[in-house]
């Protein structure tokens, strides 16, 4: 797909800036937005996607002022709608490489609906989920993310509200291709993003994000180099679950319940083997969302999670016209509406 | 014996029983063999909101009313000829539905003790003893019993031999009107494919149903309606509204040459077009059951992003969901048609009955300054053009447009000359041209003649732009707050719908000429009746005209001038008085409103008192 657009650009090849637009970028500075938006633009670089061909679509929120910013086909929709916007342009054009770009309050807030049946019908879109657990946009309320507890301009004495799990909605809801990254490490995204954008059907990449304005740090534990060791697990297909400052911790399956172990009295041989094909390993893997602070708490994981190969809806609904076709020959206006009973009147 | 024959213009038979007995089949088999025969029809389905309510209560009573005759029809009828009541419920729900002296058919089974019970009436009632019936013509007929008696060999359970008494009822029925009973015998042949048993018991007791009229000697006479003879010569067949909408959706995107997305939500009364359409995919159709209305109609806009035809149908509770929706594609000026068949409302409402109470609603109900064209249909076969014009509008204006349709004439029927593809309209979409890097920057906000924009989809060369819900600046489409730019979108995105004016016929009378003393301005479903009523008076010499409007929005160019060539406007609606207050609101007349809120259409009959009322008003 690489080299055949570089012929349809003309032979010249697009850098990372050819995928920006001329519109000045309004995130606060020191958002986590501009290191994904930078990461998108490299990404597209690499695979020298076309601009022609690609379409951004985002709902309402900092995260979705996105398409904005892109150089290609865009279109900020409104809250929470984008996957009913993107259901309908892959259906009539399969072509099309369409991103959806959303928020913590988009996607499992006000267009939690349209999220779910978006991931069961597996439309092949890229959904990145930027997650800051904050409602950014309107200034400063708890978001379905934020911990419960959380004290903000909507709770000034902690909200009640229990959080979602985003990755665990997911696959709950079928999805068939569920990722966690982060702002703060551009490798390990841009890694995410290039299979997600291979996997074809719902890439659902659900991304941790700083908003330094109103929930500085959120994520810290988990993206600062002072803690992160010991609590962050990147996961890695066919690769045993390593995680610690110096490499040290595994984790082990005892049953279906994950273990802790020190390396130090357990092979790696030993530890639970990542496998992203495995529904059953991907649903405890999605349940790793233990507060970090808590003893004994699992590292959260970041990578992918589960990938599975299913038809997709859009591929689907072209199949039954076709044989529709087949079937019955291409439509006849006439006989349309001519029907199949009719009488003269003469 | 030899019936005698007695020849009528017009009769109206009204079919009432349980909604599990089968009356919409009746009905609607009674209709084809009417039309098939040539003659003038329109029916009028009228049924509870419950698949199945209690047996034999009133809430369950479901009617279907036809009206058929050998000169031109308009209505489904005032009050019936012959009321069929399978039940005591179906009696007490319809009688003032049937002149008086008509007749009654009543099957005896449906009165006895626990109907009567059910339909919470005396338990001693008796058809006979009823002084109310003094005056009618009152058959009872067992056809439980008759029916039962027919399948006695059969095989068949209690229960199968039942649901089969309708077609006794309408074997009865043919025989009274001189009807043959070869269509319903296809009818059933074709709907119990494979499953001789039923073909053969159902045609047995159709039969039976017509023996038994020849043979019992209640009924002497036989009425004959001979052919429309006044029906312009052609090829006819029979439409529903709802059906003639979705053969005009399929239509327009062929001529347009665009594929056609209809993404919908199941709602009533407007699901039959999603029905229709999905049977229909060799026509290229893809239809797409949402998981809601928002993303119904959300999806039928990024496919027409996209380049197809988007359309979106439902009812007035899912507009109101639509409705951030339908903003957006005023604001992004994308061609869709978002399909209303209105129903009672607010709110639930009265769901499986009519109401013209959603004008407001799609005319005003949104934030902000966004004007939607609006076309409304005035009849089953009238859906089919209005449809198409409304994808005619949006296509060609690159706009969202409304298309208005209501439960009266969504579920009802009428004979339709058939079209040929060729004679329909051409639709031209304008998609903006690919551009190579040395041309000007591509204008997503650029406006033609019509005052449209390019409709610009992806994958088109050198046109990548964004678009959003946010106010663009004029021309180039980037976001802007600048105060003298939104004024100016504002006064473009009206300019636009109001430019459709130019595109449109002008305004006719319907009957009567200018200075007639009483104008009568109708719109929507209500053309039929106000038609009838309107042309009875102007036969009894009075000075009363019509017109009837389908271009709600924007309205005729000439419609003011031609509003002031009378003393008086008369403007009947099923609803509070909506189209009435945008009349006196655009023409500064005192327009007379006259409203019916029950959920029914008009009577000829009501209009025809209101109208000679207004008449004699100094």
């Amino acid at each position: 797909m690489a080299e055949e657009t570089i012929i349809k650009n003309s032979g010249a090849k697009l850098a990372a800036k050819d995928y920006a637009t001329d519109q000045d970028v309004r995130w606060c500075p020191g958002c986590g937005d501009y290191s994904i938006l930078k990461q998108v633009q490299s990404v597209f670089a690499e695979l020298q996607l076309d601009r022609d061909e690609t379409v951004f679509i985002s709902g309402i929120g900092c995260s979705s002022r996105f398409p904005y910013y892109m150089n290609t086909y865009g279109m900020h929709s409104i809250h929470g709608r984008a996957p009913a916007f993107a259901s309908g342009l892959r259906s009539i054009n399969p072509d099309l490489n369409v991103w959806v770009i959303t928020g913590d309050g988009d996607s499992l807030s006000i267009g939690g609906n349209h999220f779910i049946h978006m991931l069961r019908r597996n439309f092949n879109l890229n959904v990145l989920l930027f997650n800051n657990q904050i409602y950014g946009l309107t200034k400063g309320q708890y978001s379905p993310t934020s911990e419960k507890g959380k004290v903000t301009k909507s709770t000034p004495i902690g909200s009640l509200d229990h959080p979602f799990n985003p990755l665990a909605l997911s696959l709950g809801a079928d999805g068939t291709f569920i990722a966690r990254s982060m702002d703060r490490d551009p490798k390990h995204m841009r890694a995410i993003l290039l299979r997600a954008e291979q996997h074809h059907g719902t890439s659902l990449v659900e991304i941790y994000q700083n908003c330094n304005i109103f929930n500085d740090g959120a994520f810290f534990t988990f993206t600062e180099k002072e803690t992160k060791g010991d609590t962050v697990l990147f996961i890695e297909q066919g690769k045993p679950l390593i995680f610690g400052a110096n490499s040290d911790k595994g984790i082990k399956l005892d049953g279906f319940k994950p273990v802790i172990v020190d390396l130090k009295d357990t092979s790696a041989n030993d530890l639970w083997i990542h496998d992203e094909n495995d529904r059953v390993k991907a649903s405890i893997l999605t349940r790793f969302f233990d507060d970090p602070s808590t003893e004994g708490a699992l590292p959260r994981p970041f990578g992918i999670f589960y990938v599975e190969k299913r038809d997709n809806y859009e591929d689907a609904l072209i199949t039954q016209l076709n044989k529709s076709i087949e079937a019955k020959g291409h439509g006849d206006l006439d006989a349309l509406l001519r029907g199949n009973n009719t009488w003269e009147i003469k | 014996m030899t019936a005698v024959k007695e020849i009528k213009d017009v009769v109206t038979i009204l079919f009432a029983g349980d909604s599990g007995d089968g009356i919409q089949l009746t009905g609607g088999q009674f209709t084809d063999t009417a039309a098939l025969l040539g003659n003038d029809i329109s029916t009028f389905p009228n049924f509870p909101a419950e698949i199945r309510a209690p047996i034999g209560t009133v809430a369950g009573v479901s009617g279907f009313q036809l009206n058929f005759g050998s000169i031109e029809i308009f209505t489904p009828g005032d009050q019936c000829d012959v009321l069929v009541v399978m039940n005591a419920a179906a009696l007490k729900v319809n009688l003032k539905n049937l002149k008086k002296g008509g007749v009654i058919i009543a099957n005896s089974t449906g009165f006895d003790k626990r109907n009567l019970r059910l339909a919470k009436m005396d338990e001693e009632y008796t058809l006979q003893g009823d002084k109310r019936l003094e005056g009618y013509k009152v058959h009872e007929v067992d056809v439980t019993k008759l029916t039962r008696e027919t399948l006695e060999n059969s095989g068949l359970g209690t229960k199968a031999v039942d649901r089969s008494k309708n077609m006794f009822v309408l074997g009865f029925l043919y025989w009274m009107y001189d009807r043959p009973l070869d269509i319903t015998i296809k009818f059933i042949e074709g709907k119990f494919k494979g499953k001789q048993d039923l073909i053969d018991t159902n045609i047995m007791v159709l039969k039976a149903g017509f023996h038994y009229g020849e043979t019992c000697e209640a009924f002497p006479t036989q009425i004959v309606v001979k052919p429309a003879a006044d029906i312009e010569k052609g090829v006819y067949r029979n439409v529903i509204g709802n059906e003639a909408a979705a053969l005009a959706l399929i239509s327009a995107a062929r001529k347009a040459g665009l594929q056609l997305f209809y993404g919908t939500y199941p709602i009533t009364p407007a699901s039959d077009i999603l029905h229709t359409l999905s049977r229909h995919k060799n026509y290229g159709v893809k239809t797409y059951q949402a998981e809601d209305e928002i993303a119904a109609i959300c999806s039928a806009m990024g496919a027409s992003y996209g380049g197809a035809l988007g359309v979106t149908a439902s009812s007035g509770p899912g507009i109101a969901l639509k409705g951030e929706a339908i903003g957006l594609a005023v604001s992004l000026e994308l061609p869709l048609v978002i399909v209303n068949v209105q129903r009672g409302g607010p709110s639930t409402g009265l769901p499986t009955k009519t109401e013209q109470s959603d004008l407001l609603q799609v005319m005003y109900g949104r934030n902000g300054e966004a004007p939607v064209p609006i076309i409304a249909a005035q009849s089953p076969t009238d859906c089919f053009d209005a449809a198409y014009e409304a994808c005619r509008i949006a296509i060609e204006h690159v706009t969202p447009v409304f298309f208005l349709s209501d439960g009266y004439i969504a579920n009802g029927s009428e004979p339709w000359k058939v079209l040929k593809g060729d004679a329909l309209p051409k639709i031209t979409p304008k998609f903006a041209a690919a551009r190579k890097e040395e041309d000007a920057p591509f204008l997503p906000y650029s406006r033609d003649e019509k005052l449209s924009r390019p409709w610009a989809i992806p994958g088109t060369k050198g046109l990548a732009h964004r678009i959003g819900g946010i106010e663009k600046e004029n021309l180039t489409g980037n976001i802007s707050y600048d105060p003298d730019n939104h004024e100016l979108m504002t006064k473009l995105r009206q300019a636009k719908v109001d430019k459709i004016a130019d595109y449109i016929p002008e305004q006719k009378l319907d009957n009567g000429k200018e200075g007639d003393k009483v104008l009568v301005l109708s719109w929507g479903s209500t053309y039929g009746v106000v038609k009838t009523a309107v042309k009875e008076l102007r036969e009894e010499g009075q000075s009363i005209a019509h017109a009837h409007v389908r271009y709600m929005n924007p309205l005729p160019k000439n419609l003011g001038t031609l509003l002031s060539k009378f003393d008086k406007v008369l403007m009947p609606e099923m609803n509070n008085g909506q189209f009435v207050k945008i009349i006196r609101d655009k023409f500064l007349i005192p327009a007379i409103p006259y409203n019916k809120i029950q959920g029914l259409p008009f009577f000829t009959h009501e209009l025809k008192e209101k109208m000679t009322e207004v008449l004699n008003a100094k």
